[in-house]
């Protein structure tokens, strides 16, 4: 669990564009991928994708990655459609989720979630009037990774215990337990958050 | 000693932030910790996708579905919080992604019908995440037929899933069974807060 | 000027508290008593966190009930877990979620962090994860991100029940060291040696309060 996620560190002009307008082109793509029905020009949007994992400049083990992961997912479409559905169409769904799913992993493999948190943050804004309060989200990142590694560590103890008595095996065991103390863990954060002024506006 | 305070009758606003970012962190560990093995037998299941119908059970259904909001919102900005470390935008928009989306009803309808229980036990709790896995196959089907443009194939192919899911439905009821039974009067439905 | 009047807290049916009539001036107060006795809950009042259900508390003058966000601000609170007090993912975040209302811009709230850090022995660990500190570390965190918003008076809550011997006499002689009015709830009464009072709390009432020799053999005499 890192705070840094998928990001890979760069200088490609993917890379140094802007959050909010990368996102922007991300949905464009998107929504072309599910309008178009001809395979060759869902292809040609897949090869575009491919090129621009080399103009940012992506390390080939983090495409590796990426092309394992999709080409699993893409087999495992293709067979089911091509049962439902027949060849034609199988290869257009396939080819839309590996245009689909490719962007959106090169978006968030050039992109730091600080800039996402930044962006997210400057296009929210306009809601500020409507009670959202944008400048918070990236406090909930902040608590939200916090209460992961804390809970992990929770987690971690529970099925050691399970395993002490010989339940490894019973899922409430595990669940039950590290529920309860899940819960106990969120009471003791919101005092703490309390005394630490959270709420008071 | 802090058994003696917290959680009873804690009106701060501070207390229902820190339930919902615990809870959506809740539902990230269970993604991260696999191997829990249900019903006996000897492959361990993810039980990630239990966990919104744990969250509308628990934590009731506005603070259920505020976590699972918080949860899929931060995977969105790119934290990997979804089981094998998924994270961007690349779940929505692949071919589940609705059934991702569907986590957030399906969370709200486990818990409306949890809050009108008085006292929640076995049968109600089936009869809720049931329904709640329902809710999250009525936004992940059509999603699937956007893709493959067709929607009673989406239908048939979704079948797959549907052992595994039900499977996580029992263990979601068993588990916030004993959970109302150890906790009464803490959670969701079994008691109504002081106003 | 930390004040009770008549303070009583039930839980339901449960009496937590009855008839606690405290002035507490001095530097160094103690709250002991056993487990359940109600001091926790007492000491939870002086920041808000607990509302008494009758009688009042006064914190130099205001209702930490009505004004919480006032009293918070001159009232730190050490809770027993640092880990659930730990709101952030690093240490140097953890300070600066202190001070995000101090109306800094990010990078000088990230400086004064890790200064504060370094001066009490946590320099270097701005960046570090928080989980991946020890007990004592985590603690000495806790406190310095409390400390951070320089409040008047600090409570703690039992904050060295889960250390070991060595963390707990460093954090004491941190605490010792503090300008800060300090009223510490604990059952390890190795602790109070500096200490200019302490309250002994038993069944939700006060049953002793004096300089920490005599409250501590009256304290005694309870518990054999």
């Amino acid at each position: 669990m890192t705070p840094g996620g998928w990001y890979e560190p760069g200088s490609s002009p993917l890379h140094r564009a802007p959050a909010g307008g990368k996102f922007a082109a991300l949905l464009v793509l998107a929504a072309a991928v599910f309008a178009l029905r001809s395979p060759a020009w869902l292809g040609a949007i897949c090869a575009a994708v491919v090129l621009a994992y080399g103009v940012a400049r992506v390390p080939l083990r983090r495409c590796a990655g990426v092309a394992r992961s999709l080409a699993v997912l893409a087999a495992f479409v293709f067979v089911l459609q091509w049962w439902l559905l027949g060849a034609g169409q199988a290869l257009v769904v396939c080819l839309r989720v590996v245009a689909a799913l490719a962007a959106a992993n090169l978006f968030t493999i050039t992109t730091r979630i600080d800039d996402v948190v930044s962006a997210v943050e400057g296009g929210l804004a306009p809601l500020r009037r409507f009670g959202v309060r944008p400048d918070r989200i990236g406090l909930l990142v902040g608590l939200t990774l916090r209460a992961v590694a804390a809970l992990s560590a929770i987690a971690a103890e529970v099925r050691e215990a399970a395993r002490a008595r010989g339940a490894q095996r019973s899922v409430t065991a595990f669940a039950v337990p590290f529920l309860v103390r899940t819960l106990r863990h969120a009471d003791e954060l919101g005092e703490a958050l309390a005394a630490r002024g959270e709420g008071d506006g | 000693m802090v058994c003696d305070v917290s959680g009873s009758r804690n009106p701060l606003p501070a207390a229902d932030l820190a339930r919902t970012v615990v809870f959506a962190a809740f539902i990230a560990v269970l993604g991260i910790f696999p191997g829990v093995y249900v019903g006996g037998s000897g492959v361990p299941i993810v039980l990630q996708n239990a966990g919104p119908l744990l969250a509308g059970a628990v934590l009731g259904a506005r603070r259920g579905a505020a976590s699972v909001v918080l949860l899929l919102a931060l995977t969105a900005i790119g934290l990997p919080l979804l089981s094998g470390g998924r994270a961007g935008i690349a779940p929505f928009v692949g071919p589940s992604g609705g059934f991702l989306l569907g986590w957030i009803l399906s969370a709200l309808v486990v818990g409306l019908i949890v809050e009108r229980a008085k006292r929640p036990r076995l049968p109600v709790l089936l009869a809720a995440t049931a329904a709640g896995l329902a809710a999250d196959y009525l936004i992940g089907v059509p999603f699937l037929g956007l893709y493959t443009g067709d929607l009673p194939a989406a239908a048939t192919q979704s079948l797959v899933f549907l052992p595994g899911d039900a499977a996580k439905v029992v263990a979601a009821s068993l588990i916030a069974a004993v959970l109302h039974r150890a906790l009464p009067g803490r959670l969701a439905g079994s008691a109504k807060r002081a106003p | 000027m930390i004040e009770f009047e008549d303070v009583g807290h039930s839980y339901g049916e449960r009496v937590v508290l009855t008839g606690v009539d405290l002035r507490l001036a001095e530097r160094r107060v103690a709250f002991v008593g056993a487990n359940g006795s109600g001091k926790s809950t007492l000491a939870r009042m002086i920041n808000g966190l607990v509302a008494p259900t009758s009688g009042r508390v006064l914190v130099d003058g205001l209702d930490p009930s009505r004004q919480g966000r006032e009293v918070r601000r001159r009232v730190g609170f050490v809770f027993t877990n640092p880990d659930s007090q730990i709101v952030m993912p690093t240490a140097g975040e953890d300070v600066a979620f202190s001070l995000r209302r101090a109306g800094l811009p990010r990078r000088e709230r990230a400086e004064r962090a890790a200064a504060l850090l370094a001066e009490y022995g946590l320099g270097g660990y701005a960046d570090h994860p928080a989980h991946q500190l020890s007990g004592g570390q985590k603690q000495v965190l806790a406190l310095c991100a409390v400390l951070a918003l320089d409040p008047a008076v600090l409570v703690c809550d039992e904050p060295t029940t889960l250390l070991d011997l060595r963390n707990k006499r460093r954090f004491v002689e941190l605490l010792g060291g503090l300008e800060q009015q300090v009223v510490l709830v604990t059952h390890d009464l190795d602790l109070l040696g500096g200490f200019d009072r302490v309250v002994v709390i038993d069944g939700g009432r006060v049953v002793a309060d004096d300089e920490p020799e005599p409250a501590l053999r009256h304290y005694r005499a309870l518990v054999t």
